[in-house]
């Protein structure tokens, strides 16, 4: 078990809001190895993202991080300072934001934004270093080194996105996380990005997070994967082996409803309903009132929320299990 | 070969660009250079490309939200039982053109006025055409939004935007384009904001109606996977040209433009044990390629009816 790189264990978050708490991340376990690449999966307000901003701590201030444990090689980052997280953040874990394109500051040049995030982790360093450091980043990620000199309004979207990765790898992070950092971008440069991700990531042995709403992407990019509904992971394990045999009814509805290239044609199936609200929880199975086959037991909701192990490394949720 | 319901020839729209100081250095950015397609009676097309290809553009000239600047654009015109150029239409006509040809926009948070209720938003086309009585039409606005799933639609009406879902916005701006019955409707990816789970319901919606309604769509999307699912035929745009048009099963198994090689090579494939092999295109000679060749408006039938651009990509093929 020593060669995992991040551990997360029964990870509660919530957000604190006038109509009560909105509980956003429940009893999250999952680890990452050196090198290994993990996909987190679901639609819009699963949760996704909430995990992301709990592991760097970097949640709204109305968000609480009510029990579990994030330790990254060896360091308990729960309960951390304020200053002992700033050397964790981008130093151990860094992360390339959802629409990072567009969260440059728009009146400082490229390679001093990078150079800022360098400095405060490497004081010592001189700025020669530094500079040699962005140029060496920046070829990595296929770019021109006279881009540092270049104000953010003068690169295209896919020049700024493989910036954004150059910035995230700065300081020589551990696990990168990338949070859906090919969305608003064009199909053909997504997939040069995607592309740049994979062997940059091949390159430093890092471990990376890729969190998406596209499972293909998802297919594409990770060795292992969670797929989250309502705040909890509803099944976790090899990417290869639940896409070949998803065991959760939500899998199933997420795999049959992504169209493709290749293959013949077929009849997807669309998802019906919204996601439960996610405060005022009820007991029992969250997607049942959505699942397409509930059984009696699920829609009584009085099976437990619990991911059980089906096959090693291959867990899902015991409701959708029991039903088979 | 059945009846066409739209005809485009030679479509072009140029806008004048100026620059320097004093925007001295006058310049024209040819965003749609004499593309030609047609659209038979209840098929859908899909136009797909990168971005910037001209693909909206191509759309709003299509329906007259700007004027294109060459190019033939004609309609079936049902009286006549036959082709009618837009150039020709007087003001009445025009007014009947327009509740013909409607179209669906990208974002849906941003296409809705978010002061009006959602009953007066799928009003007001029935308001502007003074189609019906007073009564008939919100008895129209009641139909529709059950037709596109708002139901019960008593809930809707009196709501405004901001409290709907991104997916219930989508149907309230699809239930506005269909009330007016129209023939023709453009959607410029009307799903690309949606989450994935709503995607499908808002597709498998727009294709029902298609058949239930008869209804033509041109459907604007970059994602092939999207279009393939959507469209009996796909139309692939590079720099303000079509390269390519075919039938949809046709052009993604027998691709032969290099552009569309590698748009189709770009889709991710859910598919862990899939190995995708990535077309390698190189844009700058491509780009050459057709940028001296200032004749080829013409397209080459490879059978199938299966149409690549005839400029000379043997280089790269």
């Amino acid at each position: 078990m020593s060669d995992n790189v991040l551990i997360v264990k029964d990870l509660n978050m919530h957000y604190e809001t006038l109509s009560g708490d909105v509980s956003a991340v429940k009893d999250i376990s999952f680890s990452i190895k050196k090198g290994e690449s993990f996909g987190l999966v679901g639609e819009s307000g699963c949760g996704k993202t909430s995990v992301a901003m709990s592991l760097l701590q970097l949640q709204a201030d109305n968000a609480k991080i009510s029990s579990g444990s994030i330790v990254l090689d060896g360091q308990e980052l729960v309960g951390l300072s304020e200053s002992e997280l700033r050397k964790v953040r981008w130093n151990g874990i860094s992360i390339v934001f959802q629409g990072a394109m567009n969260a440059w500051n728009p009146v400082i040049k490229v390679g001093e934004q990078i150079r800022e995030a360098i400095r405060e982790h490497y004081p010592s360093n001189s700025k020669s270093e530094n500079t040699k450091k962005i140029e060496s980043l920046f070829k990595m990620v296929d770019l021109d080194e006279s881009i540092m000199e270049r104000y953010p309004h003068e690169l295209s979207g896919g020049m700024k996105q493989r910036a954004v990765i150059a910035l995230a790898l700065s300081c020589d992070p551990k696990v990168v996380i990338a949070d859906e950092p090919t969305t608003a971008l064009d199909v053909v440069v997504q997939d040069q990005i995607l592309k740049e991700i994979k062997k940059v990531q091949e390159l430093l042995g890092l471990s990376l997070i890729y969190i998406s709403h596209d499972i293909a992407v998802i297919a594409e990019m990770t060795d292992n994967m969670a797929v989250m509904y309502a705040g909890r992971i509803v099944e976790l394990g090899p990417t290869s082996k639940i896409f070949k045999s998803p065991k959760h009814a939500y899998t199933r509805l997420l795999l049959e409803s992504t169209p493709s290239v290749v293959g013949d044609k077929k009849k997807l199936r669309s998802l019906e309903g919204e996601p439960p609200s996610l405060i005022d929880e009820q007991e029992g199975c969250s997607f049942s009132p959505r699942c397409p086959e509930p059984t009696k037991e699920c829609a009584d909701r009085s099976v437990e929320m619990q991911l059980i192990e089906i096959d090693p490394g291959h867990y899902a949720d015991q409701c959708c299990v029991k039903c088979g | 070969m059945s009846k066409n319901l739209i005809e485009v020839k030679n479509l072009e729209k140029y806008f004048e660009v100026s620059s320097g100081l004093f925007g001295r250095n006058k310049g024209v950015v040819k965003a749609v250079d004499g593309i030609s397609f047609n659209i038979p009676f209840g098929e859908s097309l899909g136009l797909v490309g990168q971005s910037g290809c001209g693909k909206t553009t191509t759309a709003r000239s299509l329906c007259l939200l700007d004027p294109k600047t060459n190019g033939d654009v004609s309609f079936y015109n049902q009286e006549s039982d036959s082709m009618q150029s837009i150039d020709d239409l007087d003001e009445n006509e025009l007014k009947k053109f327009r509740r013909n040809i409607q179209m669906i926009f990208q974002d849906p948070y941003e296409s809705l006025n978010p002061r009006w209720t959602i009953k007066d938003i799928i009003l007001e086309p029935l308001n502007i055409h003074n189609i019906g009585e007073l009564n008939d039409r919100e008895e129209a606005v009641v139909e529709i939004l059950k037709t596109v799933g708002l139901t019960p639609p008593e809930n809707y009406l009196p709501r405004y935007p901001h409290e709907l879902s991104g997916g219930q916005r989508q149907r309230v701006s699809i239930a506005r384009t269909l009330i007016m019955k129209p023939k023709f409707v453009i959607c410029d990816e009307p799903t690309s904001m949606l989450d994935v789970s709503i995607r499908i319901s808002i597709m498998d919606l727009m294709l029902n109606l298609a058949r239930d309604l008869e209804v033509s769509y041109l459907y604007i999307t970059h994602d092939l996977a999207v279009a393939r699912y959507m469209c009996n035929r796909i139309a692939v745009m590079f720099n303000g040209k079509i390269v390519e048009i075919a039938e949809t099963e046709e052009l993604l198994k027998n691709p032969i433009h290099p552009y569309t090689k590698r748009l189709i090579s770009s889709i991710p494939v859910p598919d862990p044990s899939y190995d995708r092999v990535v077309y390698d295109l190189d844009y700058d000679e491509l780009d050459s390629i057709i940028a001296k060749d200032t004749e080829n408006i013409g397209m080459v039938d490879i059978g199938n009816e299966h149409f690549v651009a005839t400029h000379d990509v043997k280089g790269l093929l």
